[in-house]
C-alpha cells in the first residue's frame, strides 16, 4: 500500500513536471504585450529592454530552469496587468479559499442529490421514475452547460430575489452557483449509478436474496446499491475535474471572486504570468483529484488491492 | 375435510389426463386422415441440393431495420436533417439579408435597434445594432455545425488510427499510455483556453483546440477494445493464413467497433458546440463578423436581464438545444441499432 502510494505520487509529480513545462513553453508563444501594462505607449527599445530585464530573451532551457527554481521557492512571478507588480502567489492565495468552499459544497450537493436519483432510477427500472430521471439526465448532458447556466441565472435570480452579482455573506447567493455547478455531476452520478445497478441486478446474489424473500427495496438498497457504488467511485475524480472546469464559467458569470473568474479576467486582459500561474494550479488540482479518487476506491472496496493494479483506469 | 376435497379434485384431474393420453392418444386424432395428408414427397431440386447453409443476414440491413423500429429517433432524424438542410440552404433562398448588414431606418437614419420578433420584417427580431437575427442565427448555426463536423471527423480519424496502433502494436503501448496519462490529467478546457489564448481566434484555431484533446479519449477506447479482440480465434486464424495486418484491422477489428465509433462521433457534436459557446464567453471565440451560436448566445446574455429583449437569447438557444439534443439521442439510438447483439430478436 505504502509502496504503491509512493510510486503513484512519484509518477504524478513527474507528470505534473512535464505538463507544467509544456504549458510554460506554449505560453512563450504568446504575444509579448501580455507582459506590459502600458504596451501601446512603449517604444521598441523599451519593450526589448523590458523583456531583457524579465529574462524573456534568454534561451528557452534557461528560462525553464529559472521558472522551476523560482517555483520551488513559491515564487511564480508578478502580475503585469491584472494588478501590477503584485506577486501571482499572493493573488492566488486570496482567491483560492472561496473557490475551494464552493467546489466542495458543489461536490457534496451533487453526491447528495445524484446518488439517490440514480438509486431510484435503478430501483424502478423502465418505470415512471426511471423515465423522468432519464429525460432529465439527457437534457443536462445534451444541452451545453453554458446554455442552461444562463437560464438558471436568468430565472433563478428573479425567483430567489437575489442580485446578479455574488455576495458571499448572504447564504441565498450561494444557492444558484452551487446548484449550477453540481447539476452536471448530478446527471453524471445518476446515469452511471443506474447503469451499474441494472448490470448488478442480473447477478446471482440478487437471485439468492430474492429467493430468501428479501423485499425489493431491501435488495436494491442493501445488495445491489452497495456493489454498484464501487465502480462509480472511479468516476468521482473526473467529476471533480468537471466541477473545477464548471467553476471557470460559473464564477465568472456570477462575479464570484475565485480562481475560475480570475482565469477568465486574466485571459481577457492578456496577463501572461497570471494565466501561467492559474493553469499550473489547475493542473495540480486535477492530478491531486485523480490520486484521491484512486485511494477512495481502495478504501471502499476491500477486493481491490493497489499493489497488483495495472496502470489503472 | 379440506384434504378430502383436494384429493378428490386431483384424482379427477389425473383421470381426465390419463384418459386423453392413453385411451385415445394423439394418434387417434389423425387416424382418420388418408396417407397422402400425413406425408408429402419432398421432391428434388438440383440447385437447392448445392446450396450451403447460410442466412440472409446483412449487418447494415439489420442496423437500418432496428433503427427504423425506433419511431421517435426516426422522427428526430427527419427534423434534424430538415434543420441542417435549411441552415445551409437559407442564404440561397430569395429575400434573405446579409447577417452582418445593419438595417437603417430610411426616415431617421437610425439603425433598427432591438426590434421585437415579427415587426418590420424581422422574423426573429433585430439585435442592438440593427442586424437581422433570423439571418444571423442561421449563419451561426452553419458556423457551429461546420466546426462540430470537422472536430468529429478529426477526432474519429486520428483517434481510430492512433487507437489501432496503440492496441495492435505492442511496442507503442508504453509511449501512448504515458501520453494518455499526461493528457488525461489536465482538464481539456484548460488546453482549449491555452490554444485559443496563444493563437488568434478563428474557425481553424477553434477546431484545432477542440480536437487536440478529444482524440485521445477515442484512441484509448479503441485501444481497450482492440486489446480484447485482437487475439480472438478468428483473428489468430486470419493471421495464420497470412492476411495482411491492415486487412485484419479493416475487416476484422473495426467493423466490430462501428457502433461505438458512431456514438462517440455523434456525442462530439454537442460537446463541440458547447465548447464553442464557452470559449466565446471567456472572450476567446470568433469575432462578431463571423456569427456563431456562441457569440449569438453571448450577445443574448448581455441583454437577458431585460425581459423585453430575452428573445435575443431565446432563439439561438432553441436552435442550439434542438441540434445538440437531436445529435445526442440519434447517436444513442443508432449505436443501439448498430450493435449486433440487439439484432437477434
Amino acid at each position: 500500500m505504502v509502496k504503491y502510494l509512493a510510486k503513484r505520487i512519484g509518477h504524478s509529480i513527474l507528470t505534473l513536471f512535464i505538463i507544467v513545462t509544456l504549458v510554460f513553453c506554449l505560453l512563450r508563444l504568446m504575444p509579448v504585450e501580455g507582459y506590459f501594462a502600458n504596451y501601446e505607449k512603449m517604444t521598441e527599445t523599451q519593450i526589448q529592454a523590458g523583456l531583457q530585464s524579465m529574462g524573456l530573451l534568454d534561451p528557452l532551457p534557461v528560462q525553464i530552469f529559472r521558472f522551476w527554481r523560482d517555483a520551488f521557492r513559491g515564487d511564480l512571478g508578478v502580475s503585469h496587468i491584472y494588478r501590477v507588480n503584485v506577486p501571482v502567489v499572493q493573488i492566488l492565495a486570496e482567491k483560492l479559499p472561496i473557490s475551494i468552499q464552493m467546489g466542495v459544497t458543489a461536490m457534496v450537493v451533487s453526491l447528495v442529490l445524484g446518488i439517490p436519483l440514480g438509486l431510484v432510477m435503478g430501483r424502478f427500472k423502465h418505470r415512471l421514475p426511471d423515465k423522468i430521471g432519464t429525460a432529465v439526465v439527457i437534457l443536462i448532458q445534451a444541452v451545453p452547460a453554458a446554455v442552461y447556466y444562463l437560464y438558471i441565472q436568468m430565472y433563478g435570480t428573479t425567483a430567489l430575489n437575489v442580485g446578479l452579482l455574488f455576495n458571499a455573506d448572504n447564504l441565498r447567493y450561494w444557492v444558484l452557483p452551487v446548484f449550477s455547478m453540481s447539476l452536471g455531476n448530478i446527471a453524471f452520478y445518476a446515469m452511471w449509478l443506474r447503469r451499474y445497478m441494472v448490470d448488478e441486478s442480473n447477478k446471482d446474489y440478487v437471485l439468492l436474496a430474492r429467493a430468501k424473500g428479501a423485499s425489493e427495496d431491501r435488495i436494491a438498497l442493501r445488495h445491489i446499491f452497495r456493489n454498484a457504488m464501487v465502480p462509480l467511485v472511479q468516476y468521482i475524480p473526473s467529476a471533480f475535474l468537471n466541477t473545477v472546469v464548471g467553476s471557470i464559467y460559473i464564477e465568472s458569470l456570477y462575479s464570484i471572486p475565485g480562481m475560475g473568474g480570475l482565469l477568465v479576467t486574466c485571459v481577457q486582459r492578456h496577463d501572461n504570468t497570471m494565466v501561467q500561474g492559474i493553469v499550473l494550479l489547475y493542473a495540480c488540482v486535477g492530478i491531486i483529484g485523480l490520486i484521491l479518487g484512486d485511494l477512495l476506491m481502495v478504501l471502499i472496496d476491500p477486493r481491490i488491492s493497489l499493489g497488483k493494479k495495472e496502470g489503472g483506469r | 375435510m379440506l384434504f378430502f376435497l383436494k384429493n378428490a379434485k386431483s384424482k379427477q384431474l389425473e383421470d381426465a389426463l390419463a384418459q386423453s393420453q392413453c385411451a385415445a392418444g394423439p394418434a387417434a386424432a389423425w387416424a382418420g386422415l388418408p396417407e397422402d395428408e400425413l406425408f408429402t414427397p419432398a421432391g428434388f431440386r438440383a440447385e437447392e441440393a448445392e446450396a450451403t447453409a447460410s442466412s440472409n443476414y446483412s449487418y447494415w440491413g439489420s442496423t437500418l431495420r432496428s433503427f427504423l423500429r425506433n419511431r421517435f429517433a426516426v422522427a428526430l432524424l427527419v427534423a434534424l436533417v430538415a434543420v441542417v438542410a435549411f441552415a445551409f440552404l437559407q442564404p440561397h433562398l430569395p429575400g434573405q439579408i446579409d447577417p452582418n448588414y445593419c438595417r437603417v431606418d430610411p426616415e431617421t437614419g437610425i439603425q433598427y435597434r432591438n426590434i421585437a420578433p415579427g415587426v418590420d420584417g424581422f422574423v426573429w427580431g433585430s439585435n442592438s445594432i440593427g442586424q437581422d437575427l433570423w439571418a444571423r442565427i442561421w449563419a451561426g448555426t452553419r458556423t457551429s455545425l461546420v466546426i462540430a463536423f470537422f472536430v468529429a471527423m478529426i477526432e474519429a480519424v486520428v483517434g481510430i488510427t492512433v487507437g489501432v496502433l496503440w492496441g495492435y502494436v505492442r511496442q507503442l503501448d508504453f509511449f501512448f499510455t504515458e501520453l494518455y496519462n499526461i493528457c488525461d490529467n489536465i482538464p481539456s478546457t484548460i488546453i482549449l483556453i491555452l490554444i485559443s489564448y496563444v493563437a488568434s481566434p478563428s474557425v481553424p484555431t477553434l477546431i484545432l483546440g477542440m480536437s487536440l484533446t478529444g482524440w485521445i479519449a477515442m484512441a484509448r477506447f479503441i485501444r481497450n477494445q482492440i486489446l480484447i479482440i485482437r487475439d480472438r480465434d478468428y483473428n489468430v486464424a486470419s493471421r495464420c493464413i497470412g492476411t495482411p495486418t491492415f486487412r485484419i484491422v479493416l475487416r476484422n477489428l473495426l467493423p466490430y467497433l462501428v457502433s461505438v465509433i458512431m456514438l462517440r462521433m455523434a456525442l462530439t457534436v454537442p460537446a463541440a458546440i458547447g465548447s464553442e459557446v464557452f470559449v466565446t464567453y471567456i472572450g476567446l471565440g470568433l469575432s462578431v463578423e463571423t456569427p456563431s451560436l456562441g457569440n449569438l448566445i453571448n450577445d443574448g446574455r448581455q441583454v437577458m436581464m431585460q425581459a423585453g429583449l430575452r428573445y435575443q437569447l431565446l432563439y439561438p438557444t432553441i436552435i442550439l438545444s434542438f441540434v445538440t439534443i437531436a445529435f445526442y439521442l440519434i447517436g444513442n439510438a443508432f449505436s443501439d441499432a448498430a450493435d449486433p447483439k440487439n439484432h437477434m430478436q
